[in-house]
């Protein structure tokens, strides 16, 4: 247990030291990788609570997926770090704001005792023995049966921002060359070669036939 | 009574598992080290050369001339590169080819963690990969390398969409996500034979994956010059090498776990089952790395745009298809894994 004990608090601490330090990096380059870091941090909190599931999946997902492509923006952007850094001060109070509010709210909901989390009874399932049911079949059981609806209506929604996103920035250029593969197997050999007789000072010419 | 105290609880569990680490990664080093030579022998054969011949008997202690030569050359930061993050890349890339190897079961319940989530882990470390790659690249600050590791970054995230739907229709078969019981559950017919379409897809996504030819654009030496390798040298060069390789055993030992049967023998009679599993699953892998080794030696470098072309215009739609093809023959047929059917 003990063991447990010091894992948390290394993993717990190095999230929001990683946290504080894509806040704080002057180059956006580190801030990324440190939000890397992050991940893998909370991905390791989750393996803790036993929630191995959701761990890899964050790890796929955000850490193989999103943060790749979010790392590749951020390494093509030409970022002003002087302009950048000006403005901080600027959005300062702003940011400090919404933090305060959002920290209010958060202490006001466990305070509140709406979430009591040494009573997992309160749960709208009965929970099953946890040694019985891996946590990876137990949420696909909740997920898939109790929640399909909302499942398939988040689905949805992705789909859309994605056709938006592709609708948004996709333009259709002229005059640029392309290879389309049907074109190419459709070709025939009569319709691109053509044997002829080159009589002496005439020469040949595709289009006189 | 069990013994009980700091020795016992936490001392003896440490080093044991220090020591299983020790006994696979070692074996892994010396197999990297082997495959280099096989390697470039398989190559040799089939261009009709003669391949490594010098040092040692048939030049078998080639890699080992290799590997002293990585070594003792001088390694080279350029001036303009980010020094933690130009050294920390290569790290990354060999231990992510060596840390997927925790779970791969070599035979039945002869594996260092027996996971729940065995194959998500897997599919987490090699999506991983990337990383190594994109952070060479950018750390080395030079054009070449940014460029090849901008690609790797598109391709390897591409491919990555297909595999994953080929591990989903596996499961699918299977019902768990436990890479024994995946091997378990192939015993009547190995997987690669009712789903020979998502195994012709892993294999490629698989190349792709491992930056391997038809799919190394991310060097393609003729015109990056090495792309994200450029500016390394020494062994920082060598540990990309090292990285490569063992990534190519991990996807092989992958492909024969998910497709091949793992450590089941071929047909279960007689003189096939004496043989113990260990020595299938390390033979079935070496078949699949004969495959890579074979692809290279044959095919020419795809083009970028076909690339992108073969990866979201073909395998994204015909894994999707064979997903849903494979669901609805489970449902309709009932072949469903008892254990989901029952649940």
């Amino acid at each position: 247990m003990i063991i447990q004990t010091i894992v948390f608090y290394v993993l717990a601490v190095m999230t929001v030291g990683s946290g504080l330090a894509v806040i704080s990096s002057r180059n956006p380059v580190h801030s990324v990788l440190f939000l890397i870091l992050a991940f893998f941090n909370s991905a390791g909190l989750f393996v803790l609570m036993d929630a191995e599931f959701v761990a890899m999946i964050l790890v796929i997902v955000y850490v193989g997926a999103v943060a790749v492509l979010f790392l590749f923006v951020v390494m093509m952007l030409d970022v002003d770090f002087a302009k950048l850094r000006a403005g901080f001060i600027q959005y300062l109070p702003i940011g400090a704001v919404v933090g305060a509010i959002l920290l209010a709210e958060l202490i006001l909901v466990f305070a509140s005792g709406s979430i009591d989390i040494s009573k997992p009874a309160k749960m709208a399932m009965p929970m099953p023995d946890p040694a019985q049911v891996q946590n990876t079949e137990a949420l696909g059981n909740i997920l898939y049966t109790n929640y399909a609806y909302l499942f398939q209506i988040a689905g949805l929604v992705l789909l859309v921002a994605m056709i938006g996103a592709i609708v948004l920035t996709h333009r259709a250029r002229v005059g640029v060359k392309r290879q389309r593969i049907a074109d190419q197997v459709a070709r025939r050999p009569k319709d691109a070669v053509r044997l002829t007789d080159v009589k002496p000072g005439e020469g040949a010419s595709w289009k006189s036939d | 009574m069990a013994e009980t105290g700091v020795w016992h609880d936490y001392l003896l569990p440490l080093l044991l598992t220090i020591g299983y680490v020790l006994a696979i990664a070692v074996p892994m080093m010396l197999a990297v080290g082997a495959l280099s030579y096989v390697e470039r022998k398989v190559w040799a054969a089939m261009q009709l050369r003669r391949g490594p011949n010098v040092v040692g008997p048939f030049g078998v202690l080639q890699f080992l001339a290799d590997g002293l030569k990585m070594v003792l050359k001088e390694t080279i930061i350029p001036a303009g590169a980010n020094r933690a993050l130009f050294i920390m890349a290569p790290i990354i890339t060999f231990s992510l080819g060596l840390v997927g190897w925790a779970v791969i079961p070599f035979d039945k319940h002869l594996v260092l963690a027996d996971l729940n989530v065995g194959i998500l882990y897997l599919f987490a470390i090699s999506s991983l990969g990337v990383y190594g790659i994109i952070i060479a690249g950018w750390a080395s600050n030079s054009k070449y390398a940014f460029l090849g590791s901008l690609r790797s970054a598109a391709q390897m995230v591409s491919y990555e969409v297909s595999i994953g739907f080929v591990i989903v229709t596996v499961l699918l078969c299977v019902g768990s996500l436990n890479l024994n019981d995946i091997v378990e559950a192939q015993k009547g017919l190995w997987f690669f034979i009712p789903l020979f379409p998502m195994f012709v897809i892993y294999f490629i996504s698989a190349l792709a994956e491992t930056n391997r030819t038809p799919f190394d654009l991310p060097e393609a030496e003729g015109e990056l010059v090495a792309g994200y390798q450029v500016e390394y040298s020494g062994i920082s060069w060598g540990l990309f090498m090292l990285g490569e390789y063992a990534n190519i055993i991990l996807l092989s030992g992958l492909c024969t776990i998910l497709f091949l049967g793992g450590w089941l023998p071929p047909f279960r009679v007689e003189p096939f089952t004496y043989v113990p599993g260990v020595v299938w699953f390390l033979l079935k892998t070496a078949v699949v790395i004969f495959a890579f080794t074979w692809t290279r030696a044959t095919l020419p470098r795809y083009r970028y745009d076909q690339l992108m072309r073969l990866g979201w215009k073909v395998f994204l739609p015909a894994s999707l298809a064979w997903l849903v093809l494979t669901a609805a023959a489970l449902h309709l047929f009932g072949w469903l894994p008892e254990k989901v059917a029952g649940g």
